[in-house]
């Protein structure tokens, strides 16, 4: 059995055997337009299944949001693809040819995969400018980092960076002084300042004020494109303002895929996750 | 911008490693004139006594150095640094007793005392090498050094944290106490070693033998000192400190957080196996008690009562307890115990930050309203 998977497997029709790729190529092949696979993830926890065959293609340069009701599996999936929980089988191809399952945390954030937690997490011992400092794509070896110094190019760029965020004022204060809006903001800017190719964002407005969720909300749209962006949301409204396409996630598989007017008016949907209240809020939309 | 950069990462200018400094070279300077120049009736003398009391102190402030880099730093509490320590210790001891030569009690020209009691007939291999004093002084860093990668590689490999990394130290100090305690170690069993004579060529009974040696534990503790500030405040301490907060964070942005600790873990062990060395020629004797759980404990509290997080802090700490315990065990012996004990409770409670904290406390309420005008202004 485990033979003719093994052997379905090599025999898929976009693999690019192993062999074929030579020991430098890191690059991350999008010639088919396409940055992430992912096929067939199945992670369960004591036997619930977190992920469930999850099925799962992201464009390079979209703005793609997944919405989900709780427990549908939305971190569960950032989890895996950025290797902090192993997963029981299934696949997920940074690119064509780049594994992600059998890389740790620290080599798939050098790949270029960035990542925003749900809790606002920077260090809060350290400055704004520190944070933003240690984010910065540099060398991340142990003897590299120890006799460090800071070039003029990354002093302009981490500057640029926190003029972007809004948080020049603030520069040189703690970051556990900020309040809990500049704070995400902050972490935004720790993405951004390493230039990451995709940006796995969860629920980036949670907490904020409606002026901070529509920065937000402009700056992600401004990111797309140059940057493959992934937003897990709860708040449909900010969903709305942002999204082209959007996915719906369900007991850990795809529940519906489009553009977020076929979302809403989709039955399986509505039944699921949406509820009554979301189909007079869509209709008067 | 760039000055305060450039300011914030330059050593002197931080006040606190000012005063350490400035004191350590008062100490060694009033100290060591005192015992050697001054003469002895003179109320100004400083006793051999005194000086070796000092040279002690000091190496207990280098390890509580050691304990700060990685726990007020890095946020691994070790509980088993007493094992670097004495390590350290052995390998120095080792060298000594090849030192003793045919002056030992059985006159033996190879083999120390405790073998000869023993009826061993030859030196055990890794007696070997021990009778140069380079060869025991790599030994001194390479022991613990090599004991501190295996033990941290495996344990941040497999993401052991918190209490349970603790836990595993002290077991490891514990073992290591048992096996020490074993005659056929060959380490000297529960006796330890002893009855040294002198390091490379000098007396140890001599007074500027034991000058000397104070003033390279301080010289030590200085260059300690000034290297492991440069760590914390280079990127790779930015580095241990974001580890400390937030490790899965950390790891996120592209850092290998496991191999940060290992190292950081390493060159404390390195510190804490030289601290050892240092103790050893000034107390005389190096016995398995130094791998004893409490000892590590009391680390501990020294960095705690000085303050973690600062270095200077730690030094303070280790060389006020024991000035303490000094006085205190020579009044009240059996109450030592619950003095450190009450001390440990006190400090947690009323100064999380120990005594350096209790000072900078009012340096930060004006700093804070110096930073509030400059921003309305």
């Amino acid at each position: 059995m485990k033979t003719v998977e093994q052997a379905k497997e090599i025999l898929h029709k976009e693999q690019v055997w192993s062999f074929m790729q030579s020991e430098s190529a890191v690059d991350i092949n999008v010639d088919k337009d396409i940055i992430l696979y992912i096929e067939g993830l199945t992670v369960s926890f004591d036997g619930f299944k977190a992920l469930n065959d999850l099925n799962l293609y992201v464009r390079d340069g979209e703005l793609r949001c997944v919405i989900g009701a709780n427990g549908a599996g939305k971190t569960t999936f950032m989890d895996v693809i950025t290797g902090k929980t192993p997963c029981d089988s299934g696949s997920a191809y940074f690119g064509q040819t780049i594994n992600l399952l059998d890389k740790t945390e620290a080599e798939v954030a050098q790949l270029g995969i960035g990542r925003k937690f749900q809790k606002p997490s920077v260090f809060e011992a350290l400055t704004v400018y520190e944070n933003i400092e240690l984010a910065l794509k540099t060398n991340k070896s142990v003897l590299a980092t120890l006799f460090y110094k800071i070039t003029p190019k990354q002093h302009e760029r981490i500057k640029d960076v926190i003029h972007i965020i809004g948080l020049e004022p603030q520069t040189h204060l703690l970051s556990g002084a900020l309040s809990h809006g500049q704070k995400q903001w902050l972490e935004i800017g720790m993405l951004l300042v390493a230039d990451p190719r995709v940006l796995l964002v969860d629920e980036p407005v949670a907490g904020m004020t409606a002026q901070e969720t529509e920065r937000t909300a402009e700056l992600l749209t401004s990111l797309a494109g140059d940057r493959t962006v992934i937003v897990v949301e709860h708040d449909m409204e900010f969903v709305r303002s942002i999204a082209k396409d959007v996915t719906v996630l369900h007991q850990g598989s795809v529940l519906a895929e489009g553009t977020m007017e076929e979302i809403q008016n989709n039955a399986q949907v509505k039944e699921v996750y949406l509820g009554e209240d979301m189909v007079s809020e869509g209709g008067a939309a | 911008m760039s000055a305060a950069l450039t300011g914030r990462l330059s050593i002197f200018n931080d006040k606190g490693s000012r005063v350490f400094l400035s004191a350590l070279a008062l100490v060694i300077v009033v100290a060591g004139l005192g015992n050697l120049l001054v003469p002895s009736d003179s109320v100004f003398h400083v006793s051999t006594l005194t000086i070796t009391l000092l040279g002690k102190y000091l190496c207990f402030a280098l390890l509580a150095l050691s304990v700060d880099v990685i726990w007020g730093y890095c946020g691994i509490l070790s509980l088993g640094h007493g094992a670097f320590f004495a390590l350290g210790g052995y390998a120095m001891g080792m060298y000594l007793m090849r030192q003793i030569g045919d002056r030992g009690v059985y006159g033996d020209p190879v083999l120390p005392d405790f073998m000869v009691f023993l009826n061993w007939d030859s030196l055990p291999w890794f007696w070997h090498g021990f009778d140069q004093f380079w060869f025991a002084m790599v030994m001194v860093m390479l022991i613990p050094g090599l004991l501190a990668f295996v033990f941290g590689w495996l344990a941040f490999r497999s993401r052991v944290t918190g209490v349970y990394l603790s836990i595993m130290t002290q077991a490891l100090t514990y073992a290591l106490l048992l096996a020490f305690f074993r005659n056929e170690m060959g380490f000297g069993g529960n006796n330890g070693l002893t009855d040294f004579k002198d390091i490379v060529g000098f007396s140890l009974q001599a007074d500027s033998t034991r000058v000397t040696l104070f003033i390279i534990s301080a010289f030590v503790l200085a260059l300690a000192y000034l290297v492991s500030k440069y760590i914390v405040t280079s990127k790779y301490g930015r580095i241990m400190v974001s580890i400390r907060d937030a490790e899965n964070r950390t790891r996120f942005l592209g850092y290998k957080t496991e191999k940060y600790k290992v190292w950081l873990f390493v060159y404390s062990a390195v510190l804490a196996g030289i601290a050892g060395a240092l103790y050893v020629p000034q107390v005389g004797i190096i016995n398995p008690g130094e791998f004893a759980p409490l000892n590590s404990i009391e680390v501990v509290v020294w960095v705690a009562v000085g303050g973690r997080g600062t270095l200077y802090g730690a030094i303070a700490g280790a060389i006020l307890v024991n000035f303490a315990k000094t006085r205190f065990t020579g009044i009240f012996p059996e109450a030592w115990l619950f003095a450190l004990g009450g001390l440990f409770v006190v400090v947690t409670i009323f100064l999380p930050k120990g005594i350096v904290g209790l000072l900078s406390k009012r340096k930060s309420v004006l700093d804070a309203q110096s930073t509030e005008k400059a921003e309305a202004a």
